[in-house]
């Protein structure tokens, strides 16, 4: 059903002026998702999706791909990017890379800014949005493109139940779509409802991974059964 | 004695200065001058005439103006033409260069930025000097015929104000650029797509150097002096009529001159803006 996947993530080290970020990393990822990651501040969750998402360079190691499309990958960043555009020219910005007419990109706006709830708002610049409504506008700007994997890094952090819920709407949705989710949280419980995988980083390292409903009813590592448990991980 | 300042009408029709109170509204230019008794007459008298001669450069600078003098006419549309043609050279260079500077690394980035700003303080004579050798009629380009030509003039400025729009521009699409960085890498764009989305969004800041560029090639005199000579209905500008009417002593037709070159500056740069802001939606 996706063509890009499985992933295999061999032997991947990132080092940043000595210190290493992550790694070594060994991980595959199958084409059924969603792939939640989870770890403490600092785990190096970010750091992973930025490298599978090939705008991190790696020093050793390799990132194997089923079939290599960058143009069908997307990305929603931990801090939404607001380009200094109105909402709906931030909506049709990666449309126009991809030289659709102006007819088919005002259809596609058309259609995002009302599926989000922003059309009231269409011409205000995006840079003066709420952060839930940044966080929306992000994930449709990443899902325009029908993208066939989308990495999310904590899409919710900040967001009210509302907003939370609004968004795992719209990215089930996506998903049924058939868009590969591989998405970094703090919100177990989130994590719970999203997850079919689960990866789990402590200190730069894939920590524990394995089927979500699995890996939640019986973790194999201690650290992983503290912090499900909410406990500080040492 | 009297120790508080005196008002005086520095300017009557007759030569004696007055008592302010004779005349309370008579007159428009009143200067207060405190501890008159301690300027020498012959020092007042100077005072009294240059203040005199400001008057009247006034008065003529405003009849000059107001009847669209043929001659304040022509020099300040040459100056317009110089100065934007120049500018529109100078950005169509400098505002790629810069956006370019600001999202590409390579080896000599640094060094090559440090070069730029340098330039920026570039002494305008010294170009003129060089431009005038290189376009000597013994200079490399010689045979080209553009000395003391408004060509000429458009070179020198090219270069004056080239480095002064990149560093400008360098610096505000470095800010955006670590903007946008990753957005537009994840979205798999061309360089020239990263150049034009920033060149784009930016174009407000680009603007403002546009606009000091401006302003530098408006004002410059010493390079344009060189290379075009300030010939009547060549190349003559404002600044250089300015520069030779004061030599002449005809501060009238000078001080003319720097209203309407102070004119053109205020009028271009709040046209420039108004226009830039009227697709306005935000504070960008
Ligand atoms: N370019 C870099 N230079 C130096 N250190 C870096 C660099 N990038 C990341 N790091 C470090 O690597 C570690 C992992 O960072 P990363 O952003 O991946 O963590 P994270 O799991 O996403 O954390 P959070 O939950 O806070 O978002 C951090 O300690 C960070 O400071
Ligand atoms: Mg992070």
């Amino acid at each position: 059903m996706n063509a890009l996947f499985p992933l295999e993530l061999r032997q991947v080290v990132v080092r940043r002026r000595t210190k290493r970020v992550i790694g070594p990393v060994d991980l595959i990822l199958n084409p059924q998702g969603p792939t939640i990651i989870i770890g403490p501040n600092g785990s190096g969750k970010t750091t992973l999706l930025r490298v599978m998402h090939g705008i991190e360079r790696i020093n050793a190691g390799q990132v194997i791909w089923a079939k290599d499309d960058p143009a069908k990958h997307a990305f929603v960043f931990q801090s939404p990017i607001m380009m200094r555009r109105s909402v709906a020219e931030n909506l049709a910005y990666p449309l126009r890379l991809a030289k659709l007419s102006a007819a088919a990109i005002n259809t596609d706006v058309d259609h995002w800014l009302s599926r989000i709830g922003l059309d009231a708002v269409r011409d205000n610049p995006a840079t003066r949005l709420s952060g839930g409504e940044r966080q929306k506008l992000a994930i449709a700007r990443a899902l325009v493109c029908k993208p066939e994997v989308l990495f999310l890094d904590e899409p919710c952090a900040n967001l009210d139940g509302y907003a939370t819920r609004d968004i795992e709407v719209l990215l089930q949705e996506a998903a049924a779509a058939g868009t590969r989710l591989v998405m970094a949280t703090h919100n177990m419980g989130q994590a719970r409802r999203l997850a079919q995988d689960l990866v789990f980083m402590l200190d730069g390292k894939v920590h524990e991974t394995g089927p979500a409903a699995q890996v939640f009813a019986a973790p194999q590592t201690d650290a992983l059964a503290a912090f499900l448990r909410g406990d500080i991980v040492p | 004695m009297d120790e508080g300042p005196t008002a005086r009408i520095l300017y009557t029709t007759c030569p004696e200065s007055l008592d302010i109170s004779t005349y309370p509204d008579q007159f428009p230019l009143v200067f207060c001058v405190g501890k008159l008794d301690v300027l020498s007459f012959s020092c007042w008298d100077r005072f009294e005439g240059r203040m005199f001669e400001i008057w009247e450069g006034l008065k003529a600078a405003f009849w000059l103006i107001v009847m669209f003098d043929a001659e304040l006419w022509e020099i300040s549309l040459r100056s317009l033409r110089v100065t934007l043609t120049a500018l529109l050279i100078a950005s169509v260079i400098a505002i790629p260069l810069g956006t370019y500077l600001a999202l590409q690394r390579f080896r000599y980035r640094r060094f090559v930025i440090s070069m730029i700003n340098a330039l920026m303080g570039l002494p305008p004579v010294v170009v003129g000097l060089v431009v005038y050798l290189l376009l000597s009629r013994s200079g490399p380009f010689g045979v080209l015929n553009l000395l003391f030509t408004p060509t000429a003039m458009i070179i020198a400025q090219v270069i004056i104000i080239t480095p002064v729009i990149v560093s400008i521009a360098h610096q505000s699409m470095r800010e955006l650029w670590a903007e946008y960085h990753d957005l537009l890498i994840s979205l798999n764009t061309s360089k020239r797509q990263r150049v034009l989305t920033l060149v784009k969004d930016g174009r407000r800041n680009l603007l403002t150097a546009a606009l000091a560029g401006f302003g530098r090639a408006i004002g410059e005199v010493g390079a344009i002096m060189i290379v075009g000579g300030n010939i009547d209905h060549v190349t003559r500008v404002l600044t250089t009529a300015i520069a030779l009417e004061t030599g002449k002593g005809d501060f009238a037709l000078a001080l003319g001159l720097g209203c309407v070159l102070i004119g053109i500056a205020i009028i271009v740069n709040i046209t420039i803006h108004t226009l830039s802001q009227t697709e306005r939606e935000g504070r960008w």
